[in-house]
C-alpha cells in the first residue's frame, strides 16, 4: 500500500510541471524534429528504406570485381549465360524462401519437397504410363500439401518453423528414397516417354546468350510474386505477420490461416521448380539438390531479407541467387579451389546479415 | 440521454482470484470517461472484456440499448468497439497506410481489384490524409513513410486515426501516454479532445491522474473487481480520487 500511494504522489508532483507545459502547446507540438544527421546515418536510413540496394550494389561491385580478376572469359556470353542456368533453381528455390522468412520463419524443407514433387512427376509419367501433364499436376499438388503440411505444424502445434521443417526436411527425404528406391529415373527414358518434362530445360539463343526457357520462367516467378507482395492485401499481411504477428492478428488479419496459405503457396512455387529441376538436371535423382535449403537460405539473406521478418524485398532475393552464381563462377575462372568458393560465401553471408543488423538499428 | 455502451454485472474469476465482482459500467455519448483504480482492481479485466479479448463468466453488454457478445477483438470491433493498444498493434516496417488499413483495405474497382485483387493505394493514401489531417496530424508529410520512422507520439496519432476510421461506434485507450514524454502526452491529449470533438466518445484507462483530470468527463473508479464510484473531476481532487482508490476515504454514493 505504500509503494502504491508513492508512486501516486510521484505523480501528482508531476502535475505542476505538466500543466507549466501547457503554454508551450501551441508553438511546437506539431513539429517532429530530426535532429542533426551525420552522414552514416543518412546512408542507414536510406538503405533502411530500400532493402534492395545493398544486394544490388553487391552485384555490380561482384561483376566488376570479377572481370578484372578473370577477365574476358568470365564476361563472355557463354559464362553469363551458364550463370543464369545455374542460378535457376536456386533462384525459384529462394523465392520460395522469402516468403517463408518474410513471416519470421525459415524453410529447411524447401530443396526435399522440391525433389518429392519431381519423382511424383517423374514416377507417374515414365515409370506408370500416365500421361505427363497429369503427372505434373499430382507433383504440383505435392508441392502444395507438403507447403501446407509445414504451416499447419506450425500454426496448429505452435511449433517454431526451423524444427517443423527440420523434420519434415527428414520425412520428406524419406519419402523420396522410398518412392524411388533411391533409383534415379534416367535422362534418357524421360526423353522417350515424357519430353514435356524437360520443356523448362529447352535453349534459345539472344543473340550469343542462351537461356533457358526455366530461366524465363524464374523471372516471371519474382515478377508474379513482387506483383502479389506488393499489390495486393494478401502481400501486406505476409509483411504484417511477419512484422509484429500478435499486431497483425489485433489488426484482424487471420494469422494462422494467412500462413497456412503462405507455406502453401511457397510449396507451389518449389512444385514448380520441380518441374524445370528435370530439364535443368535432365534426370529426377533422388539425392540432388541436397545443398538446395541452404543454398535458397542464403540467396534471401544476401538479397537483404531479414531473417527477423517482415523486412525485404522479393527481387533481392533474385539479386542473392545471383551474387552467389557470380562469386561461383568468378572464383572458379580465377582458377580457386570449391574450398574458398565456400569460403567466400561464408563470409558474404556474415556480411549481408552484419549490414541487415546495423540497417534494423534505424527502428531503435 | 442514453448510455452509448453499457456494461452490466459483469463478473470474471481465474481460479480462485476475483477480477471482476459484479461490475457495471457506463459510457454517455460524446463523453471522454476515465477509468482509473489500483493495480489489481481488475480494471484491466474489464477493459479486455469490453474489446473483447477476454469473456466474461456472467454479465452482459449492450451497444447502442441492444445486447452484444463477442469472441474476439475482431468481433467488436465490426461492432464498432475500436482499441487503441498500449503496445498500439501497429507494424513498424509498413508504411502509415498499410497501417491504418490493414485487414480492411481497399481494392481497385472492376477487374483488376475483383479478380486480381489488387489494391487501391491511391484511395487509402488520400483516405489516410484526410483522416490525419482531421485529427490534425497532417505534420507527417509522407503518408507512405514507415511506421518506425515515426516518434511515439506520431505512432499514437496514427493507432487513433485508425481507430477512429471505420464507422466507429466506441474508442477505448488504454495507457495512450504511458510511453509518452511530456510535450507527445500533451499532443495525445489534444488527440483525445479532437476524438471527442468529432462525436466519439472514449474509454480512457491511465495510471497517471493528472492526464485522466484534464481531459475526462467523468472518472470511474474500480476497487477490488467493481465499480466503487463515478466521480466528476471538476468537484474532486486527485488526492481524493487516490483515496477512493485505495480506500483511505470514504466513497461517495452515487
Amino acid at each position: 500500500m505504500n509503494k502504491i500511494s508513492d508512486d501516486i504522489s510521484k505523480d501528482l508532483k508531476d502535475q505542476p510541471k505538466f500543466s507549466s507545459d501547457i503554454g508551450s502547446k501551441d508553438q511546437d507540438h506539431h513539429s517532429f524534429e530530426l535532429g542533426e544527421q551525420t552522414t552514416l546515418k543518412k546512408i542507414q536510413h536510406f538503405l533502411h528504406g530500400n532493402p534492395t540496394i545493398v544486394p544490388v550494389i553487391i552485384l555490380i561491385l561482384s561483376v566488376i570485381g570479377f572481370g578484372f580478376i578473370a577477365g574476358g572469359k568470365f564476361f563472355s556470353a557463354f559464362n553469363l549465360s551458364l550463370i543464369v542456368q545455374q542460378v535457376t533453381i536456386v533462384g525459384i528455390l529462394a523465392a520460395a524462401q522469402t516468403l517463408i522468412i518474410l513471416t519470421a520463419g525459415i524453410d529447411l524443407s524447401v530443396a526435399a519437397m522440391m525433389v518429392l514433387a519431381s519423382v511424383f512427376m517423374g514416377k507417374l509419367s515414365v515409370e506408370m504410363g500416365i500421361p505427363t501433364l497429369p503427372a505434373i499436376m499430382v507433383g504440383m499438388i505435392s508441392g502444395v500439401a507438403t507447403g501446407a503440411f509445414n504451416g499447419l505444424l506450425v500454426t496448429r502445434l505452435r511449433l517454431p518453423p526451423f524444427i517443423v521443417t527440420l523434420g519434415t526436411w527428414n520425412i520428406f527425404f524419406a519419402l523420396v528414397i522410398f518412392f524411388t528406391g533411391s533409383q534415379s529415373i534416367r535422362s534418357s527414358d524421360i526423353e522417350i516417354n515424357a519430353p514435356l518434362l524437360h520443356f523448362w530445360g529447352e535453349r534459345i539463343n539472344l543473340g550469343g546468350f542462351v537461356f533457358t526457357y526455366g530461366a524465363f520462367l524464374m523471372i516471371g516467378i519474382f515478377v508474379f510474386l513482387w506483383f502479389l507482395l506488393n499489390k495486393t492485401a494478401w502481400g501486406r499481411h505476409v509483411y504484417a505477420i511477419g512484422d509484429d504477428k500478435d499486431a497483425a492478428e489485433l489488426s484482424g488479419i487471420r494469422t494462422d490461416r494467412m500462413l497456412v496459405s503462405i507455406y502453401a503457396v511457397a510449396g507451389l512455387v518449389v512444385a514448380i521448380g520441380a518441374w524445370v529441376s528435370i530439364g535443368r538436371v535432365g534426370s529426377v535423382s533422388p539425392t540432388s539438390f541436397y545443398e538446395g535449403n541452404l543454398d535458397s537460405i542464403t540467396a534471401v539473406v544476401i538479397g537483404g531479407t531479414s531473417l527477423f521478418g517482415g523486412r525485404g524485398t522479393i527481387i533481392g532475393s533474385l539479386f542473392g541467387a545471383l551474387i552467389v552464381g557470380v562469386f561461383s563462377s568468378g572464383l572458379s575462372i580465377a582458377g580457386l579451389d570449391v574450398l574458398w568458393q565456400r569460403f567466400a560465401l561464408g563470409c558474404l553471408i556474415i556480411i549481408a546479415v552484419g549490414i541487415d543488423q546495423w540497417i534494423r538499428k534505424v527502428s531503435n | 440521454m442514453e448510455p452509448i455502451l453499457v456494461a452490466k454485472n459483469l463478473s470474471k474469476k481465474y481460479g480462485k482470484v476475483v477480477a471482476l465482482d459484479d461490475a457495471n459500467l457506463e459510457l454517455y455519448p460524446g463523453e471522454v470517461l476515465g477509468v482509473i483504480g489500483d493495480n489489481g482492481a481488475g480494471k484491466s479485466t474489464l477493459i479486455k472484456v469490453l474489446c473483447g479479448a477476454v469473456i466474461p463468466d456472467s454479465g452482459e453488454i449492450l451497444l447502442d440499448g441492444k445486447q452484444v457478445s463477442f469472441t474476439s477483438p475482431i468481433e467488436a470491433r465490426t461492432l464498432g468497439i475500436e482499441t487503441v493498444y498500449q503496445n498500439l498493434a501497429l507494424s513498424p516496417a509498413l508504411s502509415i497506410t498499410d497501417n491504418m488499413f490493414l485487414g480492411r483495405e481497399i481494392r481497385q474497382k472492376g477487374f483488376m481489384g475483383k479478380f486480381l485483387k489488387f489494391l487501391d493505394k491511391k484511395a487509402m493514401a488520400e483516405e489516410a490524409r484526410k483522416r490525419l489531417s482531421e485529427l490534425g496530424l497532417l505534420t507527417i508529410q509522407n503518408i507512405n513513410q514507415l511506421v518506425e520512422t515515426l516518434s511515439g507520439g506520431q505512432r499514437q496519432g496514427v493507432a487513433v486515426a485508425r481507430a477512429t476510421s471505420f464507422g466507429t461506434k466506441v474508442v477505448i485507450m488504454d495507457e495512450p501516454t504511458a510511453a509518452l514524454g511530456v510535450k507527445e502526452s500533451r499532443r495525445v491529449l489534444e488527440l483525445i479532445g479532437e476524438v471527442r470533438a468529432r462525436g466519439i466518445p472514449i474509454i480512457l484507462i491511465s495510471h497517471n491522474m493528472p492526464h485522466v483530470f484534464e481531459v475526462a468527463d467523468r472518472i470511474h473508479i474500480h476497487r477490488l473487481g467493481t465499480r466503487l464510484c463515478v466521480i466528476d473531476p471538476k468537484k474532486y481532487e486527485m488526492s481524493d480520487a487516490v483515496a477512493f482508490m485505495t480506500g483511505a476515504k470514504e466513497a461517495p454514493a452515487n
